[in-house]
């Protein structure tokens, strides 16, 4: 008959795996890093010429070298690991929200506005509270707008987040081009009206306050009654409908905490570390954090971690284009390679590549 | 060309992770032949023909066509070797008419002409006794048209091998005489058909042999002329059981539900429930019967407090307050503060009455979470539920924590049936409980609905096997194109009665 292609069968074929036990998943990803390691070290050194042991050796440096790199790198764990606490209760409902970048950023300009306003004008405790609310406030307002037209009219929260972003930008530099008096746009830090240090330490009170939070938000997703609300909302609205849950009361509360949880963040980036504000203050944070927390699966505890490599690498490169005199594009090329092969091992978490076996007939 | 091996296989293996979906399979079908392959649901029929039919790849063995052997490794692979498949969901284009639909995707090097291709299509319906109107749209059709054009489709493409997916699911019983008669007539024309189904009496009716599958492995081939239900059941099955359902007496009979003119209009403005009234009594199975989408879902749905009606009341007599209260319009959660006991098992178990991530006690939890004033869950009582359910109804899982994805379909029934039953209801609404479920896991559920019964409940129930419905139901109403057609008594309606009501609202849509 037709059978005149001799043609060969597939070579491979993909294959849902059955879940894996805890360590060997654990080996798996462990894989991923020496392999990512491996592959860098061939880039480095085709790239640069330079001893790529030397170059990890600077990463490293550049994050534990002496305490204070390391305190800057908890400080800058604790900051973005806040903003993805943040995005992950809306994430875990199915909520995209991409304005975690401008509700971070009004949160903070809320601090600001009132350490600049009010700061001489009422007692320490009496500001910090006004802060804490004024921040909050923002946050909230920023993330509860897409919420409530999403479940009103099902608008697509991903452009109006996003959107939301660039509003955030803008009154941001309205408020420098208003009120810097000096015509240069940059606002001069205030750290007289800053929250208090703990210990005499700079970042300690960010490191501890985002601590609780982790915890709180950690129990918050798993043992309440809103937490429990949220995943099944996430995970099917039909059943949320069949069971008689709220889902529109659902995604505004949530998102209600997911905005009040960047206001704080906020607070801490503006009224705790940097006692000033300007366009750039969150640094795409609000975006690095979906990834964060995606790739802890929106587990709080998890999010320590993926939070510890995100910063990690971050530190690392920095000190090796220092270090070496590289363009930074080697170091993100570097970064690029770890994140692929971290990322991409979670497909092999969940599945399994089949080889033909050779010598089939006819084959 | 009778007795020719059309098509062979030979120890056909495919896994899928560690599932083995087909293991050593190996069956022949001969021209002028009608083959069976008969096996309960994820015994790996479809699989089987799957990999006949290009889509997907065995894992080892051989597949012969007239002795040949073969690689197929595409839709288009089978195509060439005159291999046909109808599919269980049809992949037709709407808008398209009939013989647009049959052309589809054809490479013809020749000037093409679609009155050539309209008058071929009309040969082939008169050849084999097809009733269609080759220039009707799709959504213009029936389903059991919409059929009748994948058939015609493969058949204009050439097909000799044809392989029929469980086709007479959707369809009521005269047509699917009508479908068997068409069969038979190509069979006589030589054709080799393969018709994969899991109704015993079709098999015997229809096919010359029978294959039977069981979890993957081939059981074995028998003659239809010398076997009998009760042998195949047991290959099928892998042990006697006993196919009887036992219908007592409806009980302490009272109206419990009054559903009083119900018009539903759904978004696309299409009425989906035109003027329904019935009443569903305690201590009675009230059967609901009808093609697929006659509005069996949106009815139910609408007394769930999930659906917006249009005009209608549905009233509930409180056998504890004795009051009678208007359901119309109420959400779920007002339902349920009325203090109507209401179950519901969601026709889509995993998208509707589940959470598929979720492990069983977090599924029971979803009827009981709010309790209490505290806002943290308590898991200790969803966790005895839980076991209870795992232990009662024999539900096969690693433990309580595994997510419900992973169970099997008739293990997934079982948990979302036992949690509504927990509930004690005094309405139990089941759509399409045993859809997809092993013969033994079925009866399971039969055995719960009849306890249920037994127990006082107004228990309604949505199938589609109008056997189990006439062996089940103390009455049956028969729901066609949104309306209420007819309601029968189950202990006296035949199939045939059943299966006429069932289309007599399309027959009638005429007459308005």
């Amino acid at each position: 008959m037709v059978n005149t292609k001799k043609a060969k069968a597939q070579l491979f074929h993909i294959v849902k795996r059955e879940p894996l036990a805890w360590y060997y998943a654990l080996l798996i990803r462990a894989a991923a890093i020496v392999l990512a390691l491996i592959v860098s070290a061939v880039v480095i050194t085709l790239l640069t010429e330079k001893n790529p042991i030397e170059v990890y050796a600077s990463m490293i440096n550049g994050a534990f070298g002496s305490s204070l790199r390391i305190w800057s790198l908890l400080q800058n764990i604790a900051i973005l690991l806040c903003v993805s606490l943040a995005v992950t209760p809306a994430f875990k409902m199915r909520f995209w929200n991409c304005g975690a970048e401008g509700q971070v950023l009004v949160g903070g300009l809320a601090t600001v506005s009132v350490m600049m306003f009010l700061g001489d004008k009422l007692p320490t405790p009496v500001l910090f509270l006004v802060m804490l609310i004024a921040s909050v406030l923002a946050g909230v307002i920023w993330a509860v707008l897409p919420a409530v037209t999403k479940a009103l009219w099902n608008t697509n929260e991903t452009l109006f987040t996003l959107m939301m972003n660039y509003v955030a930008i803008q009154l941001v530099a309205f408020f420098l081009k208003t009120f810097v008096k000096n015509g240069s746009g940059v606002l001069s830090p205030m750290p007289q009206y800053g929250l208090p240090l703990l210990f005499g330490k700079a970042y300690l009170l960010n490191i501890v306050i985002v601590a609780i939070l982790t915890v709180l938000v950690y129990i918050y997703l798993k043992y309440t009654k809103q937490g429990y609300e949220i995943s099944v909302v996430g995970q099917s609205e039909n059943t949320a409908k069949y069971i008689g849950i709220n889902v529109k009361k659902v995604i505004v509360r949530t998102l209600v905490v997911s905005g009040a949880l960047c206001g704080i963040a906020g607070l801490l980036i503006v009224g705790a570390t940097n006692h000033t504000i300007s366009t750039d203050t969150v640094g795409g944070r609000g975006f690095t954090a979906i990834m964060v927390s995606w790739l802890a699966k929106f587990n709080p505890i998890f999010m320590v971690f993926t939070t510890f490599l995100i910063v990690f690498l971050e530190k690392g490169s920095q000190q090796i284009s220092t270090d070496f005199r590289i363009p930074n594009a080697i170091s993100d090329i570097v970064t690029g390679i770890i994140l692929f092969f971290v990322i991409g091992c979670e497909f092999f978490l969940q599945y399994k590549i089949v080889f033909a076996k050779s010598g089939k007939e006819n084959a | 060309m009778s007795n020719k091996a059309a098509i062979e296989l030979k120890n056909i293996t495919k896994t899928f992770g560690s599932v083995v979906a087909n293991k050593d399979v190996s069956l022949t079908v001969n021209r002028g032949e009608i083959l069976s392959i008969l096996g309960e649901n994820g015994s790996g029929k479809t699989t089987l023909m799957n990999m006949i039919s290009g889509i997907y790849f065995p894992d080892s063995g051989q597949i012969y066509i007239d002795g040949e052997p073969v690689l197929i490794r595409s839709p288009k692979d089978a195509f060439d070797y005159k291999i046909g498949m109808i599919h269980q969901h049809f992949k037709l284009v709407d808008v398209f008419s009939a013989t647009e639909n049959i052309i589809l995707g054809l490479k013809s090097k020749e000037k093409f002409s679609i009155k050539e291709a309209a008058k071929k299509v009309a040969e082939i319906s008169n050849k084999y006794g097809f009733e269609i109107d080759p220039a009707k749209k799709i959504y213009e059709m029936s389903v059991s048209e919409k059929q009748t054009v994948e058939i015609i489709k493969v058949l204009y493409r050439g097909a000799d091998i044809l392989i029929l997916d469980e086709p007479t699911a959707v369809l009521t019983p005269q047509e699917t005489q009508k479908l068997f008669s068409v069969l038979r007539r190509m069979r006589d024309d030589g054709k080799a058909i393969i018709i994969i189904t899991h109704k015993l009496h079709e098999v015997l009716s229809l096919s010359d042999r029978v294959a039977v599958l069981r979890k993957g492995e081939y059981i074995g081939t028998v003659e239809t002329a010398a076997t009998n239900e009760s042998e195949l059941t047991e290959m099928m099955v892998g042990k006697k059981i006993s196919l009887n359902i036992e219908r007592s007496e409806p009980k302490n009979v009272a109206d419990r539900l009054v559903v009083n003119g119900l018009d539903c209009i759904n978004r696309d403005g299409v009425k989906v429930l035109d003027d329904v009234s019935f009443t569903a009594r305690s201590g009675e199975i009230l059967g609901i019967a009808g093609i697929a989408g006659s509005g069996q879902r949106e009815l139910l749905e609408a007394i769930a407090g999930l659906q917006k009606v249009d005009s209608g009341e549905i009233y509930y007599n409180n056998p504890k307050t004795k009051a009678t209260d208007n359901l119309r319009d109420k959400t779920p959660m007002q339902i349920r503060e009325l203090g109507v006991r209401l179950s519901f098992v969601p026709e889509d178990r995993l998208g509707m009455g589940l959470v598929g991530d979720m492990d069983i006690v977090d599924n029971m939890m979803l009827r009981s979470y709010r309790k209490g004033k505290s806002m943290f869950l308590e898991r200790k009582a969803p966790k005895d539920l839980a076991m209870r359910i795992i232990e009662d109804l024999e539900v096969v899982t690693p433990n309580e924590n595994t997510p419900v994805r992973r169970l099997s379909g008739g293990n997934v029934q079982k948990v979302l049936v036992g949690r509504e039953i927990a509930a004690s209801p005094t309405v139990l609404m089941a759509a399409y409980p045993v859809r997809g479920l092993d013969i033994n896991s079925s009866y399971t559920i039969y055995n719960l609905l009849n306890n249920q019964k037994e127990k006082g409940v107004a228990v309604i129930f949505v199938g589609e096997d109008l056997d189990v419905l006439i062996e089940l139901c103390d009455r049956i109403l028969v729901i066609g194109g949104g309306r209420v057609t007819g309601i029968v008594d189950g202990r006296t309606a035949s199939k045939e009665e059943i299966g006429l009501l069932m289309t007599k609202s399309a027959k009638g849509e005429g007459d308005e």
